[in-house]
């Protein structure tokens, strides 16, 4: 069922069609931008996916592919990757390495030449002395940019829950201090005899 | 000029794309429009960097102290 929002400047009043403000927020989820691109929205479409994308993709690179993966073991447990989810399909590899590193008990896929892509640092428990903690030769890799993919990524999940929202319920009604104009005169005659 | 090549050589230009995103998206959230989008970004952008270079400056300064 199709249903508008309207934007809350009352000098640029635009009607919005929303089409299915759920399909539209689940397109959303699954690929930044793609829930307004439904709704041909497509500046705003275009604007969320390359923004969202780029801050995500950026993030994955300056952390070598290894920033997102999901792990939830009592060693590892891997709470940034609940704001990473949000980002949609972009992280859902994440989802196959770790039920194949667990459940299957198998090697993780290698995508993009990246050994262990998205995959959780194996084996478990970690072994320090021996070289096999895995998330320990990451940080010593990737120095800071570990922490600072995991930043960008996390960034990136987190503001695609805003584009959600946004093509769920159109723009967020802006208050009166941030339209930067007065609030009209209640005690004008004017505007009494205009309503 | 001191003040950029040390923000490029101290790596803290990693903040420039996330503040320009998070301004983007942000802006986007609250309008429908390309132009009030862009100006609130910008604010939105401004507001950030200069939080960001308030608490520099008093961490900067407690560590002139410290050290």
């Amino acid at each position: 069922m199709s249903e508008t929002a309207r934007t809350a400047d009352p000098d640029h009043v635009i009607e919005i069609d929303l089409r299915s403000p759920g399909i539209a927020a689940l397109w959303a989820w699954l690929w930044p931008g793609a829930g307004h691109i439904y709704q041909r929205r497509y500046g705003k479409g275009a604007l969320f996916m390359i923004c969202i994308l780029a801050t995500f993709f950026f993030g994955l690179i300056l952390g070598g592919g290894h920033v997102v993966y999901a792990s939830w073991t009592k060693a590892d447990r891997r709470w940034q990757y609940i704001c990473q989810v949000g980002a949609g399909v972009p992280a859902m590899p994440a989802l196959v390495q770790s039920y194949r590193v667990f459940s299957r008990k198998t090697d993780p896929i290698k995508v993009f030449g990246v050994e262990g892509f998205m995959a959780p640092p194996t084996p478990q428990p970690v072994r320090p002395e021996d070289g096999s903690d895995k998330l320990a030769k990451w940080h010593k890799d990737y120095h800071f940019y570990f922490e600072l993919g995991t930043l960008y990524t996390m960034v990136a999940g987190l503001l695609n829950i805003l584009a959600i929202y946004d093509a769920y319920a159109g723009p967020v009604v802006a208050t009166p201090e941030e339209t930067d104009k007065p609030p009209p005169d209640s005690d004008d005659p004017d505007a009494e005899s205009d309503s | 000029m001191l003040l950029a090549a040390g923000i490029w050589g101290n790596h803290l230009w990693h903040i420039v794309p996330l503040v320009a995103s998070i301004s983007l998206v942000y802006g986007a959230t609250r309008h429908e429009l390309m132009g009030p989008i862009l100006i609130n970004a910008g604010r939105m952008a401004k507001w950030l960097l200069s939080f960001m270079v308030v608490v520099f400056v008093i961490l900067a300064t407690f560590s002139w102290f410290v050290i």
